[in-house]
């Protein structure tokens, strides 16, 4: 038992538990235990539990991104112009947004790990200049900042096939999460995540390629975003410039309700799942039970301090001897 | 002592940095299984003479010898790969990660084939636990055990565990003992013994005396980047060699000063 609570997953694994059991008695007469109450919540804990996953692995080594709110709206931007205005065939737009999105991040590692400047204020430029860059272009092509986007019925399975009210990006959060799981626990480049981030001296020192890893990363989450805006574009069937911007914050609190450290060096994809279930149980339950969603952001904000210190008492407790 | 040529040598060897004399005509050896002590004040040019051993800066003149053949070191990479392992006060290890996780970074242990290799965790934790319990350290039972729950003396153990798993024959030690307790000290001076008599060539670096003191067997004393000292085991008390570090005249006029300061009453602190 000690050993499981020692687990940096540990602290979110009960909050959710408890948020969950809050919100089923709650909002039970409103049936938020049902099918469609749960696959309510897993479509919102999706869709924020894939970005949190990739911003949580950066986090671990040690770096934030900003720009995955700007790639998440430009994706479903440049999905809807070049279908809808340009006629281009889906698959090759898709193909076109997810090389945007690799060099967004390949832009972003690079400055970071040339410069030595705080990712925080790096991606926070980019995010901005590609937020700007997608409204001004969209303008200056269509005339507009949000368009329809034209799909096919391949495209429409892969990113919003549903089964009742579950939408496909639960498979795609549960992938990769055991994608992500199989990453950090089972592969070398797992270890130098958490080296990198741990202590980067000691990490270069071993001869971890620190500079590589934080590139990966960058290239990584760019990557995602453009999953979750590609995603987003297909299952409304329109893409939106500013788009996605309730990301840079979510994505990050879903990650430290989960357990990330946010200096770096401590985490797990299996908290990162459950910090999102905890947002995504909390934005939805609070429907459920009808009470005014003005609560929600106050609930929020209380869970995230709860959360910090919760996670704080568990890490002093992984360092008490076995 | 070893009549064999020494695992690493320098000979006058001389650093400068911008103008700066770091090091002037600096000539010290290493023999298998014996430690060399190298005491100085800060800003001695210990720090200097520990990139050059480690291979972080070339030296301005003078050369380098290891196994008796003249070596210019290309990098620090190229000084590992010559057995040649620095370990540095404090920033050794990773407190959040597990034993075996620390132990193998940057090294892991695999198995598996193409897309299906994968980290041997089992072997990993089974080899990290038997390497660090064999240098006397019975806390650690379990490889998963975060660094973090260990004292500053066990991580510095496990770093110089380490770095003799992996080949090292020259052991450079930075200040292993300065952040540390009596009883923690004492864990890394048995460390420090029992590499020496497994035939490694220690450099321990260090202002302490008394914990050179207790391990060395030959001592280089540097001050304002040349020796000002070279001796035996047994050969100079400890007072001649705090003398000597402190450059002799300085020591007799702190503690001149000092018993100036008690006169005036205000000797308790």
């Amino acid at each position: 038992m000690r050993r499981l609570l020692r687990r940096p997953e540990a602290g979110a694994f009960f909050a959710a538990l408890l948020v969950y059991l809050f919100f089923a008695i709650a909002a039970w007469k409103a049936n938020f235990v049902s099918l469609n109450g749960t696959a309510a919540w897993l479509d919102t804990s999706a869709e924020l539990g894939i970005m949190a996953l990739a911003i949580g692995l950066l986090m671990i080594a040690g770096e934030f991104d900003l720009s995955i709110g700007s790639v998440i709206g430009a994706t479903s931007i440049i999905l809807a112009i070049g279908t809808n205005h340009y006629g281009v065939n889906p698959w090759i737009m898709l193909a076109a947004v997810f090389a945007f999105g690799g060099l967004v991040g390949l832009i972003n590692g690079l400055i970071v790990v040339r410069t030595g400047l705080p990712s925080f204020i790096v991606t926070l430029a980019t995010n901005y200049g590609i937020v700007g860059a997608a409204l001004g272009f969209s303008r200056l092509l269509t005339n507009t900042t949000s368009s329809s986007m034209l799909t096919t019925p391949g495209v429409d399975f892969l990113f919003a096939s549903q089964w009742g009210q579950a939408n496909i990006a639960i498979l795609w959060w549960i992938g990769l999460t055991l994608a992500a799981l199989g990453v950090l626990m089972r592969t070398p480049f797992g270890n130098w995540i958490y080296a990198t981030g741990g202590n980067i001296v000691a990490a270069r020192g071993a001869g971890v390629p620190t500079s590589l890893v934080k590139i990966v990363l960058f290239v990584t989450t760019a990557l995602t975003a453009t999953l979750v805006g590609a995603i987003q574009a297909v299952e409304f069937h329109s893409g939106n410039a500013a788009n996605g911007q309730g990301y840079v914050f979510q994505a990050p609190i879903a990650a430290v309700i989960g357990g990330v450290l946010l200096g770096g060096g401590y985490g797990s994809p299996l908290g990162l799942f459950f910090g999102s279930v905890i947002y995504g149980v909390i934005s939805v339950g609070i429907f459920y039970t009808g009470w005014n969603t003005d609560w929600l952001l106050l609930i929020l904000g209380a869970l995230l301090l709860a959360a910090v210190l919760a996670n704080s008492y568990f890490r002093r407790l992984a360092l008490t001897t076995h | 002592m070893a009549e064999r040529a020494p695992l690493i040598e320098l000979k006058n060897v001389s650093k400068g940095f911008a103008g700066i004399q770091a090091l002037s005509d600096v000539s010290i050896s290493v023999h298998p299984g014996s430690i060399l002590c190298l005491l100085g004040d800060n800003g001695a040019g210990k720090s200097t003479l520990i990139k050059i051993l480690s291979g972080f800066h070339p030296p301005s003149s003078g050369a380098i010898f290891v196994d008796g053949v003249q070596t210019r070191f290309s990098g620090p990479r190229e000084a590992r790969g010559l057995g040649v392992a620095t370990v540095h006060q404090e920033v050794g290890t990773i407190p959040m990660m597990s034993v075996a996780r620390n132990f193998f970074l940057g090294a892991e242990p695999t198995r598996g084939w193409g897309p299906f290799r994968r980290l041997d965790i089992a072997k990993a934790e089974r080899i990290a636990v038997e390497q660090i319990r064999s240098f006397g350290i019975t806390r650690v039972t379990h490889g998963d055990q975060l660094v973090g729950t260990l004292s500053g003396g066990e991580r510095q153990v496990i770093a110089i565990a380490r770095a003799m798993y992996f080949g090292a024959r020259i052991l450079i030690l930075d200040e292993p003992t300065s952040a540390l307790g009596v009883k923690e000290a004492a864990k890394v001076l048995t460390l420090v013994k029992a590499a020496r008599a497994r035939g490694i060539g220690i450099v321990f670096i260090t202002h302490n005396a008394r914990h050179a003191m207790l391990v060395g067997d030959h001592f280089v004393v540097l001050n304002q980047g040349a020796v000002s000292a070279a001796f035996n085991r047994g050969e100079k008390s400890r007072e001649e060699v705090l003398n000597l570090m402190a450059g002799g005249r300085q020591t007799e006029q702190i503690e001149a000063d000092l018993a100036l300061f008690e006169q005036d009453g205000q000797g308790v602190l």
